[in-house]
């Protein structure tokens, strides 16, 4: 377990995002994904494990947000392959175009601090 | 299994506050205030009864004490428990609970927000969180058009479905005096206007308006001698299944399953004996979702189950007889307001949208995003 006057759950997940990478946890008792990152795992209090993942999943679920004054943008719910559930919006295609099922892969969006968003998987 | 006693409490007074718009300088204790002294009127009860204080209010960052101050009191028992919308219907079971254990013998639960005058940012600020808000959903809608999108993708459902709850809604709203919205809706005109958060569109939004309301329970034996026909407590269930959408197993099934279950085993009814239901209609998709895992259609013919009328006015299963939160009021955590709906519905005196031998009413609250889901059922003297 971090220490939490050095290091934050968040704290790790920014750091692995400004390296580009999409960090989650695994269930030290279960080996089960875990999203948002936390101090120990739920549901059974068991110590966690940060990984990379591999970055694909799928769309789970779909909505485009209109904005007064903006362009409409995706609000995304994506499983992500390795097993967990994450909020984001995929990027590249038309909002409304993007379906439940859809293939997608993460990628940095630059920020302070930067954030994963997806892409349409090429050939999906 | 409940350890609760089935009609062991009963509403004895519900009253509404001022709906809609209120005065400039209005505060949400105001308006808790001014629907507890209605309620009181209705039972006869005086203020100094009030022995146990229940409330909760996003306006308000100590909001039991707020409404002591105010109204004078210092009570035996008081509980602010905050799960959004459906708060009070937890509120319902712990008064049952407090009431049971002799630890108040009069509670007042009330509710009060003026989010319409001051605004919803400034009545009910959302919490930032690093895994959504760069997303920039629009909140709560973002997160009911999600799971509008699963339940349209694995269902069939299909946007005219969920015109038909606003269109129902409305319908029973023309029926209610006091409602805030006061003109006929078509299906076409819900799904022509404004776009919030695709699927949903203004109207398959709940209202923003001000208002409030108050309910008083005492003992069963203590109801019998007020001036209303008590609507006793048959069963009630909870249950809190997540706080953010990212973390909603299935965006398909809610813990209305499970808060049903725990009420409809406690009261000794089944679905089919509700001649009415009140569900907490903050979206359309939230009266497709409870009327599924409620037990009144199967999973996934919420859709069909609400087409042609069929929750209307006329239709075969009276819902949200008030108008509810898309057509009545919606002063932000609504859940109060679907009690006092089904209360009124047990009683005998809704009026014009008055169920007919309405013997046993179910309320259903929803808080969060389809967060926590809590299921009061309401029965006559017929059922006791």
């Amino acid at each position: 377990m971090s220490d939490l006057r050095t290091e934050s759950p968040n704290g790790t997940y920014v750091a692995h995002c400004a390296k580009g990478e999409l960090a989650y946890q695994v269930d030290g008792e279960t080996g089960a994904a875990v999203f948002f990152p936390r101090v120990i795992g739920p549901g059974t209090g068991a110590a966690l494990a940060w990984r990379v993942s591999k970055g694909l999943g799928t769309v789970y679920a779909t909505t485009v947000v209109h904005t007064k004054g903006e362009a409409p943008h995706n609000v995304a719910l994506i499983d992500v392959d390795e097993g967990f559930r994450m909020m984001s919006r995929v990027e590249g295609i038309d909002p409304m175009a993007v379906k439940i099922g859809m293939r997608v892969r993460v990628r940095m969006h630059p920020g302070e601090p930067p954030y994963p968003v997806f892409d349409v998987e090429a050939g999906a | 299994m409940s350890g609760l006693l089935r009609g062991s409490v009963a509403v004895v007074a519900a009253a509404e506050s001022a709906l809609g718009q209120v005065a400039a300088g209005t505060t949400p204790v105001d308006l808790m205030a001014q629907a507890t002294r209605r309620a009181l009127d209705e039972c006869g009860l005086k203020l100094s009864d009030i022995d146990g204080v229940f409330t909760n209010c996003a306006q308000l960052r100590m909001p039991t004490l707020s409404l002591c101050e105010y109204l004078g009191l210092q009570p035996r028992y008081q509980d602010g428990t905050g799960i959004g919308g459906s708060s009070f219907m937890t509120h319902v079971q712990h008064a049952m609970l407090a009431i049971e254990h002799g630890l108040c013998e009069v509670a007042l639960i009330a509710y009060g927000s003026t989010q319409r005058s001051v605004s919803r940012a400034a009545a009910s600020p959302r919490e930032f969180n690093p895994y959504e808000t760069p997303y920039k959903p629009f909140m709560p809608a973002s997160a009911y058009a999600l799971a509008a999108s699963r339940h349209m993708h694995e269902f069939g459902t299909t946007r005219e479905n969920l015109a038909e709850v606003a269109v129902a809604a409305r319908r029973w709203a023309l029926l209610n005096p006091v409602a805030w919205e006061k003109e006929p809706l078509s299906i076409e005109q819900v799904l022509g206007a404004r776009m919030v958060s695709y699927p949903l569109t203004v109207r398959d939004c709940c209202l923003v308006t001000d208002g409030g309301g108050a309910i008083i329970l005492t003992s069963a034996a203590r109801a019998r001698g007020l001036r209303q026909a008590p609507a006793f407590v048959l069963g009630v269930g909870e249950c809190v299944s997540h706080a953010s959408i990212s973390n909603m197993a299935d965006l398909t099934v809610t813990g209305a399953r499970r808060s049903g279950e725990i009420a409809y085993a406690m009261a000794g009814v089944a679905a089919r004996e509700v001649k009415t239901a009140q569900v907490y209609d903050a979206f359309s998709i939230n009266t497709i979702l409870f009327l599924e895992d409620l037990g009144f259609c199967p999973k996934g013919e919420g859709g069909r189950f609400v087409s042609g009328g069929a929750i209307a006015p006329g239709g075969m299963l009276p819902v949200n007889t008030s108008g509810g939160g898309l057509s009545y009021c919606h002063p932000g955590m609504y859940g109060l307001l679907v009690l006092i709906e089904a209360v009124r519905q047990v009683r005998g005196d809704a009026g014009a949208r008055q169920v007919a031998g309405c013997d046993v009413a179910l309320a259903h609250g929803n808080g969060g995003v389809l967060s926590s889901q809590v299921t009061v059922i309401l029965g006559g003297a017929s059922t006791v």
